[in-house]
């Protein structure tokens, strides 16, 4: 990169590709090493930190550290009650959920930190040629947790209908089955239903929170480019990045939680009979 | 923006982050908030007994307030009862003792009056006796007229 100009394409081209390891043959065996690594550091980082604060939890006056888990755990876990009304929410729902909630903000928050410091470390540091920061900006992720939450979508709805009435609700359901002489178009319909719906909600669940992060990613670098063009650039480029920082905060805020709300929201309708 | 081998060892991770969580992380901090609420409800609810046995102690202490004036005012009034009988007594007994000196006055006096008449009558017998003898110029024989003066002093009884 040092060697040649850097022009806007190059510089777009370098922040928007992802730092692939080819491991077998075809297109699909590759994995995003950037994606994959900050995910998993962020996560480490993220519940370990929790857990590290909750493991000397103290049903006495806690301190300012637990005070702001017990916060967060606590909020989560009334958005989790208002929602899951189907058990016993501590079991699962409600740790899936802030799992969500804690990773998908310190991913998304990964999008403050100025690219190049990023490129900069990586490139200096651990001698990495591209590396994007952000993983929920990388479909890859946000399909992996929307696909598992679908997964679990489907699993929670065989537990508790059992699969013969699974079938049942994707087949019989949302038009029924009345009049009879209608079944046939009516059963066509329900499944045609069925498939769209579960074809659309991991769809929406995740481009929803990679659209936006993308955007983001892409508003900053742009951003960066016009910072790069001479003084007014720097100066207005800079102004305009922490407006759209400040924004940001909030995006990332809203789609962790709009993320975090669809799981539960998701998981809870599993559990209900149509 | 294609999708490859990512996915799954994204979705692998989110996996064991969720199995951590909910193994390690949520029932710790779960049983710490709900000590603490068991804590602060028991601690609501001592408060509230606490107010109850105040308020039975304030009745409890009313009542034994109540009992010890009624005790005091019937202390009071039996004394002053025992008073009233004890001004009695003493004013009957100074009255009798009163009656019983003007009785042994009066009977002293009596005697008193008594002697006075006998020995006046002594007097008078022998001033009469002295007169008579001036009278006759003689001398009375006391012996010869002793049934005279006798009758005489008997007379001046």
């Amino acid at each position: 990169m040092a060697a040649e100009q850097v022009t806007p394409t190059s510089y777009i081209t370098h922040h928007l590709t992802f730092n692939a390891k080819s491991i077998g043959d075809g297109g699909f065996w590759t994995l995003h090493v950037d994606s994959i690594v900050t995910a998993v550091v962020l996560g480490l980082v993220g519940i370990g930190f929790i857990w590290w604060v909750v493991r000397k939890a103290t049903p006495g006056v806690p301190g300012k550290l637990q005070a702001f888990v017990e916060l967060m755990i606590e909020f989560v876990d009334d958005q989790v009650k208002d929602t899951f009304t189907h058990g016993d929410r501590h079991k699962f729902v409600a740790p899936v959920a802030l799992t969500v909630f804690v990773w998908v903000v310190l991913m998304n928050a990964m999008d403050f930190i100025p690219v190049d410091w990023i490129a900069w470390f990586t490139e200096h540091v651990l001698h990495q040629d591209n590396w994007r920061p952000v993983p929920t900006a990388d479909v890859n992720t946000t399909f992996a947790l929307a696909l598992s939450v679908w997964l679990l979508m489907i699993f929670f709805s065989i537990q508790v209908k059992g699969l013969g009435g699974w079938l049942h609700e994707i087949f019989c359901a949302p038009f029924g089955v009345k009049p009879l002489w209608l079944a046939p178009l009516l059963i066509v319909f329900n499944l045609l239903f069925n498939i769209v719906e579960y074809v659309s909600k991991p769809l929406s669940h995740s481009l929803r929170l990679f659209g936006n992060m993308y955007a983001g990613e892409i508003i900053f670098i742009l951003l960066w480019i016009w910072a790069a063009t001479g003084l007014a650039g720097t100066i207005f480029g800079s102004a305009l990045a922490v407006g759209w920082a400040i924004f940001h905060i909030l995006i990332v805020l809203l789609q962790a939680f709009i993320f975090m709300m669809l799981t539960v929201v998701y998981i809870a309708m599993a559990h209900e009979h149509h | 923006m294609n999708l490859n081998l990512t996915l799954i060892a994204q979705a692998v991770a989110f996996a064991i982050f969720i199995w951590f969580t909910a193994k390690f992380v949520w029932p710790f901090l779960m049983r710490a908030i709900e000590a603490r609420q068991k804590q602060v409800a028991d601690g609501l609810a001592a408060a509230e007994r606490g107010r109850a046995e105040l308020a039975a102690a304030g009745k409890q202490s009313e009542t034994t307030v109540a009992e010890a004036r009624a005790r005091a005012q019937d202390i009071i009034s039996s004394a002053e009862k025992r008073a009233a009988e004890m001004i009695d007594e003493a004013k009957s007994a100074a009255k009798s003792e009163g009656e019983r000196l003007v009785a042994g006055a009066k009977a002293e006096i009596a005697q008193e009056v008594a002697r006075a008449k006998e020995s006046l009558r002594e007097q008078v017998a022998s001033l009469a006796v002295a007169g008579a003898e001036k009278i006759l110029r003689r001398e009375v024989d006391a012996k010869a007229h002793a049934d005279m003066l006798s009758g005489l002093k008997a007379e001046l009884k």
